[in-house]
């Protein structure tokens, strides 16, 4: 008797998750692929190959490369010192590096404006670093602006991924390494990096996948179509526009970031296979 | 003195991990730091270390300040209690470690691994990793690790704690031989007193950040100069009130005092060779009887309280119920200045233990 209730009560729950993930997700992605290709595969092709998409998909693959890069290296730097040492604000830091993910993206984007934009109180400071270098970077509104973004909002990715991870594991096999003479990077790259090597591949996919999407914090600094877009903005631009011409190719663009994004998912779950096997060895 | 601490103090907040705690280890000794759970003697030992940094005091290492010294440069191997052995390197790459790190030449390196592979008893398993192996073997990888670099001394935090009964006698046996083999002074930490008893030269105790006595097994067995170490080390019984007893009668009521059973007597009305003692016994009743596997515990109701002595399988057999007459020779009693022993009067020096 137990084990038919269990089974009804299974088959509930297994229904109910694939209507909504049905409804809620696989319908209007292939609702994207669908209208993207309605017009034919001569618009597609068109639409992807069109000046604003491609400098679009530059400027996404330039801001998340940077910001991976970024990430990476802070977020394992940060990981590391809140889990390694003991210092007064050590919970402050923790808490600083949650941020992006409670804060709305709009408002780090708007930030960065009130700090780097004309009247930010850090633009006298570029504008002399300017100078100096005979340089014309500036921060907001331009390329700069949309990796800064982009680095805010998939900050803590990394880092919340490994600290799990570094916490578990304790200080002891980095004291007695450190004990037998090894150096700091020593003991990281011998003892500490075999921990998280998973975690740290798994939290840079995040970090990716994140940084395709993100909408609101580069949409504060990006006003050039063309120039400073990404896909997402240009999607919206394109959509705005209105036509049904630009509608479609804004589903053509969509369709490329939805692939990009299962391309992530792929290697995703790839890490994942091959972390929870060497987890069993 | 080879390993000395001075005056040494530390404070986790509110804590005091150590208070003024002041010994010396001699060369190749075999020295245990013995205290309960909090009593600060693994801060001791990470202090010797160098992985914390006492408050105040000096650490002296072969008649050397060491407190600037930190500890990757103090030559010191170091034991933890979980073993912290490298899970992602083989058995052969965490005892070649430290070898490697001092950038040692590669046939070197492979020598000194193999000897110790061999030494610790693991020859074949230098491929495995971690936890491919038993505690016990995990243990023995994590001894050859700290000793691989030729440490001047070594440090064992509670080596005997992550392994089951059943193999630890045998371990602590073999850790004993081999690290006198090696000829290593040597430290460990722990709070089972068999175990300090059984492996150390010399026995630290330490409570609640206080050094309460340091010396051999014995000394601090018959001779214990605190109340917390005379509870500590072998079974005892304390007492309140002794003053009813033949031959303690000038002891004051509320003297605490400590009994062991070596220091009690119970024997049969009729046995003739304690029959020169009867005006000092009194009588007792045998309310439980406890094999030990090689004598018999004995409790005994005397005078309102309970006594236990212990009673070798080759005497009479005894029976719950039983009255006996109980002989009480000797107790430690205290004050705040430390132990005393007290005899019974009515001995008159009579060595009951020479009967």
């Amino acid at each position: 008797m137990k084990k038919k209730s269990e089974n009804v009560v299974k088959w509930i729950l297994i229904g109910i998750s694939v209507v909504f993930f049905l409804l809620m997700l696989v319908w209007p992605l292939f609702e994207v692929i669908f209208r993207a290709v309605a017009d034919g595969w001569e618009t597609y092709s068109a639409a992807l190959t069109a000046d604003n998409t491609v400098s679009a998909l530059q400027v996404t693959l330039i801001a998340t490369v940077i910001a991976l890069v970024v990430n990476t290296f802070f977020g394992v730097v940060a990981a590391w010192l809140v889990t390694k040492f003991d210092f007064r604000g050590k919970n402050v830091l923790s808490t600083l590096i949650d941020i992006p993910f409670s804060i709305s993206p709009v408002i780090a984007g708007l930030a960065y404006i009130m700090t780097f934009g004309r009247s930010g109180w850090a633009t006298p400071l570029i504008d002399k670093i300017n100078e100096l270098l005979g340089t014309d970077i500036s921060l907001v509104f331009s390329v700069p602006g949309v990796v800064l973004a982009t680095i805010f909002v998939t900050f803590p990715f990394i880092s919340r991924e490994i600290i799990p991870i570094l916490h578990a594991q304790g200080k002891d096999e980095e004291e007695a390494a450190s004990m037998m003479g090894a150096s700091g990077f020593t003991i990281f790259r011998k003892i500490t990096f075999p921990h998280i090597k998973w975690g740290l591949l798994y939290g840079m996919i995040l970090c990716t996948a994140r940084a395709f999407g993100e909408f609101g914090a580069v949409y504060a600094v990006s006003k050039a179509r063309g120039k400073t877009f990404t896909l997402p903005l240009e999607i919206d631009a394109l959509y705005m526009a209105g036509s049904s011409d630009s509608i479609t190719q804004a589903f053509a663009v969509s369709s490329l970031l939805v692939g990009m994004a299962v391309i992530v998912l792929v290697f995703k779950n790839i890490v994942e296979y091959k972390a929870k096997k060497k987890e069993e060895e | 003195m080879y390993v000395e601490l001075k005056n040494i103090t530390k404070k986790f907040g509110d804590y005091e991990a150590a208070k003024n705690i002041s010994f010396g280890i001699e060369q190749g000794r075999m020295a245990a730091l013995l205290g309960p759970s909090g009593s600060g003697k693994t801060t001791i030992l990470r202090m010797l270390a160098g992985l914390e940094t006492q408050d105040s005091g000096d650490v002296i290492i072969e008649g050397k300040v060491v407190n600037d010294i930190p500890a990757s440069e103090r030559g010191i191997g170091f034991v933890f209690q979980n073993y912290a052995l490298f899970r992602y390197m083989t058995v052969y790459d965490n005892i070649a470690f430290g070898l490697k790190v001092q950038k040692e030449d590669k046939n070197k390196i492979r020598e000194r691994v193999m000897e110790l592979i061999s030494l610790v008893g693991l020859d074949g398993l230098e491929k495995r990793y971690p936890n491919q192996l038993s505690g016990g073997q995990r243990q023995r990888v994590a001894f050859a690790r700290a000793i691989a670099p030729n440490p001047q001394l070594l440090l064992l935090d509670e080596p005997f704690a992550a392994i089951d009964a059943k193999v630890r006698k045998e371990l602590r046996t073999w850790l004993k031989e081999t690290i006198q083999k090696v000829g290593i002074t040597s430290i460990f930490v722990t709070h089972d007193q068999d175990e300090a008893v059984e492996v150390a030269d010399d026995i630290i105790i330490i409570n609640q950040g206080n050094l309460e006595q340091i010396g051999s097994p014995v000394e601090i067995y018959k001779r214990p100069k605190t109340p917390f170490v005379a509870q500590f080390i072998g079974t005892s019984i304390v007492l309140d009130d002794l003053s009813g007893f033949k031959g303690f009668e000038e002891m004051e009521p509320g003297q605490k005092v400590i009994v062991r059973p070596e220091f009690v007597e119970a024997f049969k009305a009729d046995n003739e060779k304690f029959k020169g003692l009867m005006h000092a016994v009194e009588e007792g009743v045998i309310e439980k009887i406890e094999f030990r596997g090689s004598y018999l515990e004995l409790t005994l109701k005397v005078n309102g309280v309970s006594l236990t002595t212990n009673r070798s399988l080759e005497r009479r057999s005894v029976a719950v119920g039983e009255k006996m007459c109980v002989l009480l020779y000797r107790v430690y009693a205290f004050d705040q200045s430390g132990a005393e022993t007290h005899k019974n009067k009515l001995l008159k020096g009579i060595d009951v233990e020479k009967l």
